[in-house]
C-alpha cells in the first residue's frame, strides 16, 4: 500500500497542467497498491490553487504559501517535511520538477526515478519504465530506498480529469533551509503566447535551421501554426541561432512532445531531435533532402523547398 | 577561482540508435560504439574554462579546473580525461568504479567526497548524461553539500571576484535570473556555448567567443602536448570512504518498438492536406 504525495507546479498563481499529469501517475500508484494520494500546492498563490486542485479526488490538499519567485532551496525543505508522511512523491518531469524533486529526495534519503514513461505494478510491487539514451533504450527500475521519488514525462501521462467533490485543504508550516540564503531571485521573463503549450498541444509545427531567420519563422511558420491552431516548436539549431526562444526547443534537452500531428519543417532529424518527438502519432516532414534522417520516423514526406510549399500549405489548410 | 567539473564517458550518443540489449535484457551493450565525453559535460567544461581564463590573452589561465571522472580505470576513461586536460583543465581525478555499481545517489556521494578534499568554489556539471538522461546527480550533490543548485545555466556573470554569480537559467516557460553566493553547483544548458555566455571580470566584457555549434572548444596542438604531462590522480571508492549503496535497481532493458508503417511521399501541399484530412484524419 503506497501513499503518494503529488507536488504541484504553479505558474503565476495557477497550477500548471503538468500537475494533472502527475496526479494521473499518483492515481495509478495509489489504485494499484491500494493506497491513497494527496496533493501539495506550494508557492505563490498556493491557497487559490489548492482550491482548484481539490476537485481531483485527493484525500486532502496541503498548501504552503511562499511569496516571491521559485527557488529550489526555498521550497525543498517544506516539500521534504511534508513528504515524511508519504511513501512516494510524484511530480512532473518539467524543468521545475527536475530541479526541485532531486533535492527533496536527497533530504529524504530517497532514490529518484526520473522522467518515467510508465508505472508498473506487479502483485503490489512497483517498478517504473523510463526512456534512456535519447529514447533509444527503455529501462525498467525499482527504487530500493524506503521512500521513493518519481518524476513523470508529461507526454506519457494524460492530464487527470476533475472528478468532482472537494478534498479538504490544510495549511502546512514553511521550513527554512540555510542554502536558500545563498540564492536571490532577481526576476523571470515569462514568454507569453496565446497558442497552446508545446507539451500539451494536439498539433505541433516545428521549424529548423533551414528557416534562416526570426523573420522567416514569423512569416512562414507562424501562419501555418495559427491556421492549424497548433503550438510552435523548433530544433536546437533554430533556438541556438536565436530565431525563436529556447523554450520552444524539442528534443533530448528540450521538450518532449507526442501530439496527434507533428510537422517538421527544414529539420534534418538528428537523434537528439527525434528523442523529443518520435512518440507523435502522425509525423510529417517537409525537407529538400529526401534522405534526411527525419525520413526514419516520417509518415508523410513532402520533398520540397519549404519557402515554396509552406505558404501554399497554409492556404490549403485555411480552406478546409 | 577553482572549479570542479565532472565528466562521464558515454557510448557515442550520435549513434545511440545502434545500441543493443543483452539477450536476457539485463544490460545495454554498446559494442562497436566509441566512448565519448558526455556532451553535456563538454558544455560544462567550456563554461568552467571561460570562467577561469583571460580569453583576450590567448586563454591565459587565471584559475583552476579540476576534472573528475567516475568509471572503469581503462584507456577510454583516461583518454576522455586527457581530452579535457588538452582543452585547458589543469588536473584530473579518476575514481575507479564499475558502471553497474553507480547511480545518481552514489555518484553524488563520491563527488561530495571529492569536493570535501578539493574545496572548489564551484562545481559545474552536465545537467544530464546522454546515456541515463536523468538530471539528478547535480542537484543531489548540492543538497549533500548544503550548497545551492542552479540548473540549466545559460549565462553566468561573476561579481565580487567570483564570490557571487548572476546566472540566467532556462525554464520551461522562459528564463529566470538569480544571484548566487558561492560555493554552488551549476549545470548548464545548450545556450552556454553562446559567444557571450560567460563574463568573468578578467576577460574583457565585450569579448566574443567563437560560435560553437555542437560542443565545447577543440583542443589546440599545444594543449594536447601539455595534457600528456598533466597529472591524473587515481583512486577507488574505498579510498574515499564513501557509502556506495545504490538506491536504484534496473531489472530490464528493452529496445523501444520501431515506428510502424512506411513513409508516404506526397506530391505537393494540396496532396499533403488531403492525406492529413482524409487518410490520417488528424486535421
Ligand atoms: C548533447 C546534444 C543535445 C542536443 N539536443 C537537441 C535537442 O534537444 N533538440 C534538437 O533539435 N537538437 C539537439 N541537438 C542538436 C542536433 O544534433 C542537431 O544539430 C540539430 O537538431 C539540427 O537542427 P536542424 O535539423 O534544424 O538543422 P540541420 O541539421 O542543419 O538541418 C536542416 C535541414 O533543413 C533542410 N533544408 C535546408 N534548406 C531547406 C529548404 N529551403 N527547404 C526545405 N528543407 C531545407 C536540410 O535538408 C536539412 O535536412 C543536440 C546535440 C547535442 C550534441
Amino acid at each position: 500500500m503506497a501513499n503518494v504525495l503529488v507536488v504541484a507546479e504553479l505558474l503565476e498563481g495557477k497550477a500548471r497542467k503538468t500537475t494533472l499529469c502527475a496526479v494521473t501517475a499518483a492515481k495509478q500508484i495509489a489504485e494499484g497498491t491500494g493506497g491513497s494520494f494527496d496533493i501539495l500546492s506550494i508557492g505563490e498563490g498556493a491557497g487559490a490553487s489548492a482550491d482548484e486542485l481539490s476537485g481531483y479526488g485527493a484525500g486532502k490538499v496541503l498548501k504552503a504559501e511562499i511569496a516571491g519567485g521559485y527557488i529550489c532551496e526555498k521550497y525543498a525543505a517544506t516539500v521534504a517535511e511534508a513528504g515524511k508522511g508519504y511513501d512516494i512523491l510524484v511530480a512532473c518531469a518539467s524543468a521545475y520538477g527536475k530541479d526541485l524533486l532531486p533535492r527533496v529526495a536527497e533530504k529524504l534519503n530517497a532514490g529518484v526515478a526520473s522522467d518515467i514513461s510508465s508505472v508498473n505494478i506487479d502483485g503490489g510491487k512497483l517498478s517504473y519504465t523510463r526512456p534512456m539514451y535519447a529514447g533509444n533504450v527503455s529501462g525498467t527500475l525499482e527504487i530500493t530506498t524506503d521512500k521513493q521519488v518519481v518524476t513523470v514525462r508529461q507526454s506519457e501521462f494524460d492530464a487527470a480529469e476533475a472528478s468532482g467533490g472537494a478534498s479538504p485543504t490544510e495549511d502546512i508550516a514553511i521550513q527554512s533551509d540555510p542554502a536558500a540564503d545563498k540564492v536571490e531571485f532577481l526576476g523571470v521573463e515569462v514568454v507569453k503566447s496565446e497558442r497552446p503549450e508545446l507539451t500539451d498541444a494536439d498539433v505541433v509545427v516545428s521549424g529548423g535551421r533551414a528557416l534562416k531567420s526570426a523573420e522567416n519563422f514569423a512569416n512562414i511558420i507562424e501562419p501555418l501554426v495559427d491556421a492549424l491552431g497548433a503550438a510552435m516548436g523548433a530544433s536546437r539549431a533554430a533556438c541556438d541561432a536565436g530565431y525563436v526562444p529556447a523554450e520552444l526547443q524539442v528534443g533530448q534537452t528540450g521538450k518532449v512532445v507526442a501530439p496527434k500531428l507533428y510537422i517538421a519543417i527544414g529539420i534534418s532529424g538528428a537523434i537528439q531531435h527525434l528523442a523529443g518527438m518520435k512518440g507523435s502519432k502522425t509525423i510529417v516532414a517537409i525537407n529538400k533532402d529526401k534522405e534526411a534522417p527525419i525520413a526514419q520516423v516520417a509518415d508523410y514526406f513532402l520533398v520540397a523547398d519549404l519557402f515554396d510549399v509552406v505558404p501554399a500549405l497554409t492556404d490549403a489548410v485555411k480552406k478546409l | 577561482m577553482k572549479i570542479l567539473v565532472s565528466i562521464k564517458r558515454v557510448a557515442d550518443p550520435d549513434n545511440a540508435s545502434k545500441l543493443k540489449v543483452s539477450a536476457d535484457g539485463t544490460s545495454v551493450t554498446s559494442e562497436g560504439l566509441e566512448w565519448k565525453m558526455n556532451p553535456f559535460d563538454d558544455w560544462s567544461l567550456e563554461a568552467a574554462l571561460r570562467l577561469t581564463e583571460n580569453a583576450a590573452e590567448r586563454n591565459a589561465r587565471v584559475g583552476e579546473v579540476v576534472l573528475v571522472s567516475i568509471g572503469p580505470n581503462d584507456e577510454h576513461t583516461q583518454r576522455i580525461i586527457r581530452e579535457g586536460l588538452a582543452k585547458g583543465a589543469e588536473r584530473g581525478i579518476l575514481v575507479e568504479a564499475d558502471e553497474g555499481s553507480l547511480d545518481a545517489g552514489v555518484v553524488s556521494a563520491i563527488l561530495k567526497a571529492i569536493v570535501d578534499k578539493e574545496s572548489p568554489d564551484l562545481v559545474v556539471m552536465g545537467k544530464q548524461a546522454a546515456d541515463g538522461d536523468s538530471n539528478v546527480a547535480g542537484t543531489k550533490l548540492a543538497e549533500r553539500l548544503g550548497w545551492p543548485i542552479i540548473n540549466s545555466a545559460m549565462k553566468i556573470v561573476t561579481a565580487d571576484d567570483g564570490k557571487t554569480l548572476d546566472v540566467k537559467r532556462e525554464l520551461d516557460t522562459g528564463v529566470a535570473t538569480v544571484k548566487v553566493t558561492g560555493p554552488a553547483v551549476l549545470t548548464t544548458s545548450d545556450r552556454i556555448l553562446h559567444p557571450e555566455s560567460v563574463k568573468n571580470g578578467v576577460t574583457p566584457d565585450d569579448h566574443q567567443y567563437a560560435k560553437l555549434e555542437v560542443g565545447g572548444r577543440y583542443a589546440s596542438l599545444k594543449g594536447i602536448m601539455q595534457a600528456k604531462k598533466k597529472p591524473i590522480d587515481q583512486m577507488s571508492i574505498g579510498d574515499l570512504g564513501v557509502d556506495a549503496t545504490k538506491s536504484l535497481n534496473y531489472t530490464k532493458f528493452e529496445l523501444p518498438p520501431a515506428r510502424s508503417g512506411e513513409t508516404t511521399f506526397v506530391e505537393d501541399a494540396a496532396d499533403l492536406v488531403d492525406k492529413l484530412h482524409n487518410t490520417a484524419k488528424v486535421i
